[in-house]
């Protein structure tokens, strides 16, 4: 299975499929401040949710959880039903690119791979449209095309979970969308589960299944977005949408209903 | 040729005006007779002493021996240092263990040892080596804690996310992460080097460029002193283009290195 998968040569091939996470009562805390109270979070196997929230209210904290990079004081964290992430099946993308300024671009992307496997970094620096600059330093990349390389990094991997700390918050505008619609092709190539930590609500609302919003460590609102793919931004209800969600996140308490709802699902399917 | 080639030889050629032009007030000083030749002799005379000296063979194996003490020193106290660096900057154990220590020798210059080390090793061979690997350890050593220690934290974090540990983690991240830092370090004690050797051979030696402008002064052939301390110049510059080598080929990925 795992030969034959090689033999193909499908990189991130959607043979294994994403993965299905569930959190289960995730408590985090800083000393006496809790950062993460109570988290429960169910993930289908390749689905995209995004998780929004203002800066401090902990959404990078839980991605950093789920990674494997910080511990937390109580809960459950289920990979595929078992305890605890393999680390092999889960990659994360920062906010900041860092890639190694004193490896080649290539060797960026191929690091921690085992060298049988380096032709694969070439294939996949081509899906994210850098093969010509495989050889160039970092330091000579803009900031977009380091993250492209950042992405072609963590999907030489082959996750089954792929996890986006912010990746796109330091790009301009329109790189950023450029970076929104390359992520989603890949994650439809891929299959892979994918796990986005944004405070642009508009960059939810265009590439996730589900919008998921953080208030204080607490998820506040779990919201399914049935929009046909891919997403026009300028749609009706794409705007209509946004302007709920930035509106609920604005201003929490005049909101009818209170922590959870999820009323809009009727409404907006297309 | 183009202007611009022109305009860059001139570039080039700059920096050795003043020298040249301290060279030419010398020597029309020397010759007007202002400046005894006890004192300073003309550059033509030193000129000549040089050739003489180059010409029976004597210089080169002055240099010879010279380069080959430095050399060596520089080898053993660099290599120490750049392992005890590797070493208390990776373990903080092994930092609390041995730091203070080091720090208080690090106080001690070198060239105060002189005596106990003429006792310990007479005028020989080691006793140079011994001064040189002392002198050059510790420029390399604090410089290759500093820069294990301000390896980027995010970047190894994410090689750790990244599947990479142990030596892979060493050789990929950290290693390469305090490269910068440590070719300082190198650079720095390069400097230090000769002028132990200097010392060290002005005080106890049968050979050497040191010994050469000692006995020299011994019989007042102040010419032949000066061509010593001008190979020490040239020496030195040679030593400190070699690591700024380095740093052009360890560091080509660093934007401040690329021309």
């Amino acid at each position: 299975m795992d030969i034959n998968a090689r033999e193909t040569h499908a990189v991130a091939s959607s043979a294994e499929g994403g993965a299905a996470l569930s959190l289960h009562g995730i408590h985090k805390r800083y000393g006496e401040r809790e950062v993460l109270r109570d988290i429960h979070l169910d993930i289908k196997p390749g689905e995209f949710v995004a998780i929004i929230g203002r800066s401090g209210c902990g959404k990078s904290t839980l991605l950093r959880v789920i990674a494997g990079l910080e511990s937390y004081h109580a809960g459950s964290l289920d990979f595929d039903g078992t305890p605890a992430a393999k680390s092999e099946d889960t990659r994360i993308m920062f906010q900041d690119s860092r890639l190694l300024p004193w490896k080649r671009v290539l060797a960026n992307v191929a690091l921690g791979l085992p060298a049988e496997r380096y032709l694969d970094a070439l294939d996949v620096l081509t899906q994210v449209g850098l093969a010509e600059r495989r050889l160039d330093w970092p330091a000579r990349l803009s900031g977009g095309q380091r993250q492209r390389v950042a992405l072609a990094r963590a999907l030489v991997h082959r996750p089954r979970l792929l996890l986006l700390d912010e990746p796109l918050g330091a790009l301009d505008a329109l790189t950023r969308i450029e970076m929104q619609t390359l992520i989603e092709d890949l994650w439809r190539t891929n299959g892979f589960t994918a796990l986005l930590v944004t405070h642009d609500v508009q960059e939810a609302i265009a590439l996730a299944d589900r919008v998921v919003l953080i208030e204080d460590g607490a998820i506040t609102l779990d919201q399914r977005i049935d929009l046909p793919r891919p997403r026009a931004r300028g749609g009706a209800q794409f705007a209509a949408l946004e302007e709920r969600l930035l509106q609920r996140i604005l201003h929490p308490e005049s909101t009818p209903g209170g922590i959870r709802l999820r009323p809009l699902r009727s409404t907006l399917v297309a | 040729m183009s202007k611009e080639g022109t305009h860059q030889i001139g570039q080039r050629l700059l920096p050795w005006l003043p020298p040249l032009g301290l060279i030419i007030l010398w020597q029309i000083a020397a010759q007007a007779g202002w400046l005894s030749s006890r004192v300073l002799p003309a550059p033509w005379d030193i000129a000549r002493a040089a050739w003489k000296l180059s010409a029976s063979g004597e210089l080169w194996q002055h240099v010879a021996v010279s380069t080959r003490r430095a050399l060596a020193g520089f080898a053993i106290g660099g290599s120490a240092g750049l392992l005890l660096g590797l070493a208390t900057g990776t373990s903080r154990r092994l930092e609390i263990l041995l730091d203070t220590s080091l720090q208080m020798v690090r106080n001690i210059p070198p060239l105060a040892l002189i005596p106990l080390v003429i006792l310990w090793f007479g005028i020989d061979e080691a006793a140079k080596l011994f001064l040189v690997a002392i002198g050059v350890f510790f420029p390399v050593y604090l410089n290759t804690f500093h820069g294990i220690r301000s390896v980027d934290p995010a970047l190894i974090e994410m090689a750790k996310s990244y599947g990479l540990s142990g030596w892979r983690l060493y050789r990929d991240v950290i290693l390469p992460g305090a490269t910068a830092s440590i070719l300082v370090g190198v650079r720095f004690s390069v400097g230090l080097m000769w002028v132990i050797l200097i010392v060290a051979e002005t005080i106890s030696a049968s050979s050497g460029i040191g010994y050469m402008t000692m006995n020299a002064r011994e019989f007042l052939q102040t010419d032949i002193v000066l061509v010593g301390i001008i190979l020490y110049a040239l020496l030195g510059k040679l030593a400190d283009l070699a690591a700024r080598g380095l740093e052009r080929f360890w560091l080509r990925w660093h934007p401040g290195y690329q021309n």
